[in-house]
């Protein structure tokens, strides 16, 4: 599996560490309520399919990667810097 | 005060030839990582050219002085001021510098390093974050058959010992 890193091309998985669901990108109000606040904190699904993840690259330029891609082909369809995801 | 002996990262460890390849170690007099504050590359570059001659080159590049060391951050081998424009660190004595060179040096960093290094796409003032063996460094050619590779001082020991590996496979081809 590789995934093109915006910064230095297409590179091997093992240069990246997987952080998680990019619903972490979506912070909730500090009012929201405490059911936003757990599906935030806690609730994920798992899908057989399309996710999108972030990752960091941790062995390369040290970016955090918005990465979509598709677990069940494993195909990687492309991965976004995390800081110009629109929040 | 003691009488201190100053002592590079990779002293009494080289310089080493196996075969055709050369190592040896490169010093800097001073080496200072530049993370500009959002928004302010452009000042950065320009101060940059007054005071070390270099722009900031783009990723993957090295400029003179100027190395590109990571997402929004450059490694720049003299003294700069930049007070207010950037986060500037002094990394002098954090990074152990190695130069690899010789008549197939693409064969023995083959071995250790994931990306292709070859000439004909990574050209003279490339440079490139990733892994050697299980080490982050950073690799830039410097000549036809030379490159320079940086790792954190405190892996300078595994760093000579995994290049001498390589270099005694290629050379006993």
């Amino acid at each position: 599996m590789r995934i093109p890193c915006p910064n230095c091309g297409e590179r091997d998985r093992r240069e990246f560490y997987y952080q998680g669901d990019a619903v972490a990108l979506n912070r909730p109000a500090p009012d929201a309520g405490p059911q936003a606040w757990d599906d935030y904190i806690h609730n994920r699904d798992n899908p057989a399919g399309e996710t999108r993840d972030i990752w960091f690259h941790e062995a390369g330029c040290g970016a955090w990667l918005v990465v979509e891609r598709n677990t069940v082909t494993h195909a990687v369809h492309g991965a976004t810097l995390a800081g110009l995801v629109k929040r | 005060m003691a009488s201190l002996i100053a002592l590079t990262p990779c002293a009494g460890l080289l310089p080493m030839t196996e075969g055709e390849i050369a190592l040896t170690e490169v010093t800097h007099d001073r080496l200072m990582s530049v993370a500009p504050f959002a928004g302010q590359d452009k000042a950065v570059s320009d101060r940059l050219k007054a005071q070390v001659g270099s722009t900031l080159p783009a990723p993957n590049r090295k400029a003179g002085p100027v190395q590109w060391f990571g997402h929004g951050t450059w490694l720049v081998s003299d003294t700069v001021e930049l007070e207010g424009l950037a986060a500037v660190t002094d990394q002098t004595d954090a990074w152990a510098t190695v130069q690899i060179a010789g008549q197939g040096v693409e064969d023995v960093l083959a071995r250790l390093v994931p990306v292709d290094l070859r000439a004909t796409v990574f050209k003279k003032g490339h440079t490139a974050r990733t892994m050697l063996a299980h080490m982050s460094v950073a690799v830039t050619r410097v000549g036809p058959a030379a490159f320079e590779i940086m790792v954190m001082r405190s892996m300078a020991a595994t760093l000579v010992h995994d290049l001498q590996v390589a270099m005694r496979g290629v050379a006993a081809r």
